[in-house]
């Protein structure tokens, strides 16, 4: 007995996304109304969804009657369920701030912005879903084609940045496409579970190591893992606020998502860590070099967005070299920090764009007196640094601990990475407290700044999601022992 | 050397979407005029759609529109019919590539409003100057 619940969770955005695009044209409120209640319905079926898959185990649906491996089929594992209730969340909170920047930079043009950050958001639904090597494609043209107009609605260079996301965006979907052109001619079959279960015999062969590779460098670069990372900062940086709030969070988590479930439902671990001697430190390593790059990059940015852009690509680091140290504690480390790391670029996102909402630009140098101007927001801001630098009563300590216990325990040749784990932090720090530093030390005081300065908080639209996130990253942190244990151990794919 | 060349002949198809592909990838990383690089993404693109294509065509093979009832009692060579399923992909895959162009061509008008030029070298100038 299967019920139609995890189709409802990416239905209810998509339908709402053409319902806004007409009823907006109409009645502006409709927009806020159509898609807030699309939201709210899809995380009350995921959380379904979740507390169903967490009691009975996976749920395999099948679309339209279409058995698989001859159609589509959905596979919701305990992993995508988590990714589901965190895609869901993370937007529902993000939509309030968008909203109300929406209005305030694409005045008159809402209903259109939105029916595009609907379909965004039912894409990211379908790649947790899905279990069709092919669809995932095309829920990932979906995500990014939306993306690169969510971009382009920015000003100035946006279009510029947008471009060049187009072009890398679509080298990495197409080296996918690629690696799954590969796969199919090996095994005739498209779908997940059935190539993984065709596939062992053929392990030696040059055409699987060469698919597996195309397969790797399409999420990596859709990532922005450093090397492949140039269209990244640019993008995030200079979309409206209201679509950094949502992309930032969601878009590189996802793909990381991807790449577990392309080794771990297409391949085996097997395959992708020992198969080839040498890859698995290789990509590890580079995984410590991004960290450090990246880091470093971070440190000489003088505007607020463009900083916390480096940082995700320093955050993808973490992540990719948690999966590739391949054991359960780096594992649960990596799985957490997608969590972790999606709820902190979103707090500091939403931080940001209540920022620029106020300021009009996020520089580094218009932040003087800040938090005097905007106690609250610059207070969740600091319970979303302190996640990202890794205080401990916050998320980001837990799950960096697992990360860098993963390490240990994977042998000498991992303290690269764990080194590189620990002088980031510590870069984290130092970037976080010059932005607290110019905050709250600076300005306001002399020549009677206060007076000119009256406290001007962002609107309830953008302050109470970015408090929640913020009451979210201290709720997770003090719940991460039974969270670990009762989510993220039986969401740690199959074969560890 | 023949043998090289024999290997070349043989699978020429897989060559071609090679060098088609490499084409795409040139232009999209070095040409410097924005269009240019739209261009080269749909070689690399239509590369491999071509590549998908090619991998369902069999010598000889006739169109995959069956009888039903021969393909109930099983009387269906399957090396008779070409493998129709990587040409449906590519149906959607074109799908895909079209509204790629499509976006970045309304990408570039705007851009091209912005700055007056689609040579990045000469926005990138503009940006510099401002």
């Amino acid at each position: 007995m299967t019920s139609n619940l995890p189709l409802y969770v990416l239905a209810a955005p998509l339908l709402a996304a053409f319902v806004v695009n007409l009823a907006g044209r109409v009645w502006r409120g409709s927009v806020a109304v159509l898609s807030l209640g699309a939201l709210l319905f899809s995380t009350i079926s995921a959380l379904l969804v979740l507390q169903q898959v967490l009691a009975h185990g996976t749920i395999r649906y099948t679309v339209g009657g279409w058995r698989a491996p001859w159609g589509i089929e959905l596979v919701i594992d305990p992993l995508s369920a988590l990714m589901l209730v965190l895609i869901a969340v993370v937007a529902l909170l993000a939509t309030f701030s968008a909203l109300a920047s929406a209005r305030q930079e694409l005045p008159g043009r809402e209903h259109l912005f939105f029916t595009l950050y609907l379909i965004l958001i039912s894409g990211l639904f379908g790649l947790a879903v899905t279990g069709d090597a092919f669809n995932l494609y095309v829920m990932l043209e979906i995500t990014s084609i939306t993306t690169y107009c969510l971009i382009a609605m920015g000003k100035g260079r946006a279009p510029l940045a947008s471009f060049n996301y187009v072009i890398m965006g679509t080298i990495g979907a197409c080296f996918y496409l690629l690696g799954v052109g590969y796969l199919y001619m090996l095994t005739g079959s498209l779908n997940m579970a059935d190539i993984q279960s065709i596939l062992p015999g053929m392990y030696g062969s040059i055409s699987v190591a060469t698919a597996f590779a195309f397969l790797m460098v399409g999420v990596w670069i859709k990532m922005a893992f450093l090397p492949l990372h140039g269209w990244l900062p640019n993008a995030y940086s200079l979309a409206p606020s209201s679509t950094s709030v949502l992309i930032a969070p969601l878009m590189t988590k996802i793909s990381v998502f991807l790449m577990i479930r392309i080794i771990f439902s297409i391949f085996s671990p097997d395959y992708a860590f020992f198969q080839h001697v040498g890859v698995q430190h290789l990509i590890v390593w580079a995984a410590a070099l991004a960290i450090l790059i990246a880091s470093g990059l971070a440190l000489a940015q003088t505007d607020l967005k463009r900083m916390l852009s480096y940082i995700i690509v320093a955050e993808v680091g973490y992540m990719v070299g948690g999966v590739w140290l391949a054991n359960t504690a780096a594992m649960t480390g990596a799985i957490l920090h997608i969590v972790n790391d999606a709820l902190m670029t979103l707090c500091l996102f939403l931080a940001a764009s209540a920022i620029v909402y106020r300021l009009g630009d996020s520089k580094l140098a218009s932040m003087q007196g800040l938090y005097r101007r905007m106690p609250l927001t610059m207070a969740a801001f600091t319970i979303g640094a302190f996640s990202m630098i890794g205080v401990p009563p916050t998320a980001g300590f837990f799950s960096k601990w697992y990360l860098i216990l993963g390490g240990i325990e994977a042998g000498p040749w991992a303290w690269v990475y764990v080194a590189a784990l620990l002088i980031s932090s510590l870069v984290n720090a130092i970037l976080f407290f010059r932005i607290i530093e110019i905050a709250y030390f600076q300005g306001g005081g002399e020549h009677g700044h206060g007076a000119a300065m009256p406290r001007q908080e962002a609107c309830a639209w953008q302050l109470s999601p970015l408090l929640l996130s913020a009451v979210a990253l201290l709720a997770i942190g003090l719940a991460a022992g039974p969270l670990v244990e009762h989510l993220i151990i039986p969401a740690l794919p199959a074969g560890f | 050397m023949e043998s090289m060349l024999g290997v070349v002949v043989a699978k020429y198809n897989y060559w071609l979407y090679v060098v088609l592909m490499m084409i795409g990838f040139y232009a999209m990383i070095g040409k410097r005029n924005l269009v240019k690089k739209l261009l080269g993404m749909n070689i690399f693109q239509t590369a491999i759609i071509l590549f998908f294509v090619s991998m369902g065509a069999k010598r000889g093979g006739g169109i995959p529109i069956l009888d039903k009832e021969a393909a109930l009692a099983g009387a269906v060579k399957v090396a008779e019919v070409v493998n129709p399923l990587p040409h449906v992909l590519m149906l959607t895959a074109i799908v895909v590539s079209v509204s790629v162009t499509g976006v970045a061509l309304a990408v570039l008008q705007r851009i091209y409003k912005e700055y007056g030029t689609l040579e990045e070298d000469e926005i990138l100038d503009k940006i510099g100057r401002s």
